[in-house]
């Protein structure tokens, strides 16, 4: 008898629309803790499969009958076996293809809206890791921000949208994710921009982003202009897109701000980040749109799964932008901060181009949450 | 480190070098170590959390290019 498998799409699914589901993780205690599969409407139970190798029946009890089941591991022999043996207890249980890799690695594109002059934006939710891409696209032009390691995905989309990818930016130096943003860059002929005072320890070509720089895509011209806002890192760059969008990088997200430390200069940007914080975005507009390059928790999902606010809510809901005190905000974003991404200092080298681990290893550095911010 | 016995597990994936560990370790008595090849990297952390669940104790884990050895002693 086989076992039936559900894909990560389909798991993506159910979080957005926030449908019942049973997770049954039968990985060890502490990858559970450490990083699960988030939704609104999941309910969990943790044992380790090494605990059921004898028999499933002590679980059997503490499944519900009225909610799916699926059963969760790393990479997905475990949860195959698992499933298998509830299946022998007549109990109905499906398991994660891929795993917990799979669930990492897989992006929803949602589409943000539509560009004043024609054209297209679209949001590419990495749910199980909390990261999120840009693609922007008018008249058979497309423009890439912050690309994670899946560039076939990107690449796939742009053909089907009928669009060739002129420009790949990534906001800074990413310390969670391995970007794609190179080789998508490389398989296209499209120019990679980096902010220059990230990148002074990379190894490839790239060109320039700096504060102010201006590119168009398409006939529409749809224009998308750079903004320098250090803080997370030193480079740190903005982009405001077709006078609607403001993708906000790793410097503010919907109900948190960035962390300063993960270059290891917490001290020194803490002054950078409550200036682009509090003066140069405090004098955009209100209505901007603000995407930004992760989402940390469920809550900062819209309805339809994108992530996306007004700046000017932001400027009255997020906690890390209403800090008066100079002082407070510098200990909130210097102090209690929480674990470092797994592997980052591997991660950073790795998208400086001075090491290049084979897939198998880039996933594993990947494992977990981002862990990019400060609440 | 002396073993009483060695298992090789390399190339299997998981749940394979969990699943033979234990079967190898029923038939062992308490206070004799085995020795454990691995190439699943999952197998590090697993392992770890098995033996201390199971009531053995993990003497050691070396790294040695893609293969993970582990020494564990019965409980």
């Amino acid at each position: 008898m086989t076992v039936k498998a559900m894909t990560a799409k389909e798991v993506a699914r159910k979080v957005i629309e926030n449908k019942p589901l049973f997770i049954l993780d039968v990985r060890n205690g502490d990858a559970f803790a450490d990083w699960k599969i988030e939704g609104g409407n999941i309910q969990y139970l943790n044992t380790p499969y090494f605990d059921l190798l004898d028999g499933v029946e002590e679980v059997v009890s503490e499944l519900p009958k009225e909610r799916d089941i699926l059963v969760v591991c790393a990479k997905e022999g475990s949860s195959v076996m698992v499933a298998k043996m509830l299946d022998e207890e007549g109990v109905d249980a499906a398991y994660l293809e891929g795993g917990m890799k799979a669930w990492s690695e897989h992006l929803e594109p949602v589409k943000v809206g539509d560009l004043k002059n024609g054209g297209e934006l679209y949001q590419f939710v990495r749910i199980g890791k909390g990261c999120l891409s840009y693609m922007a696209i008018s008249d058979g032009e497309a423009a890439i921000i912050d690309a994670t390691r899946m560039a076939d995905i990107f690449l796939d989309f742009a053909q089907e949208k009928g669009a060739k990818i002129k420009h790949v930016f990534d906001t800074h130096l990413h310390a969670d994710h391995i970007s794609g943003g190179r080789q998508i860059a490389e398989a296209t002929g499209a120019t990679y921009y980096l902010p220059p005072a990230d990148a002074e320890e990379v190894v490839f070509d790239y060109a320039e982003l700096v504060n102010g720089l201006e590119v168009a895509i398409g006939d529409a011209k749809i224009e998308i202009e750079a903004l320098y806002s250090p803080g997370h890192t030193i480079g740190s760059t903005s982009f405001i897109v077709d006078d609607q969008y403001l993708m906000t990088g790793d410097i503010l997200f919907i109900d948190s701000i960035g962390r300063p430390d993960l270059a290891g200069l917490a001290e020194d940007w803490v002054g950078d980040l409550r200036e682009s914080l509090y003066s140069r975005y405090a004098e955009l507009a209100d209505e901007l749109i603000v995407l930004p390059a992760h989402f940390m928790i469920m809550d900062e999902l819209n309805e339809d799964g994108s992530v996306a606010r007004k700046l000017g809510d932001l400027f009255k809901e997020n906690h890390g932008l209403n800090i008066e005190d100079e002082q407070e905000f510098r200990d909130m974003v210097t102090k209690n901060l929480p674990p470092q991404p797994n592997a980052y200092q591997d991660i950073r080298s790795t998208n400086m181009g001075k090491i290049t681990p084979d897939e198998e290893v880039q996933r594993e550095m990947e494992i977990g949450p981002n862990r990019c911010a400060v609440r | 480190m002396n073993a009483d016995k060695v298992l090789d597990a390399k190339g299997l994936a998981c749940p394979m070098p969990i699943v033979k560990t234990r079967k190898e370790m029923k038939d062992m008595e308490s206070g004799q170590i085995l020795e454990i090849l691995a190439t699943d990297k999952g197998a590090k952390a697993d392992m770890t959390a098995w033996a201390k669940s199971g009531g053995h104790e993990l003497l050691e884990i070396e790294e040695a290019g893609d293969v993970l050895k582990f020494w564990i002693k019965k409980g």
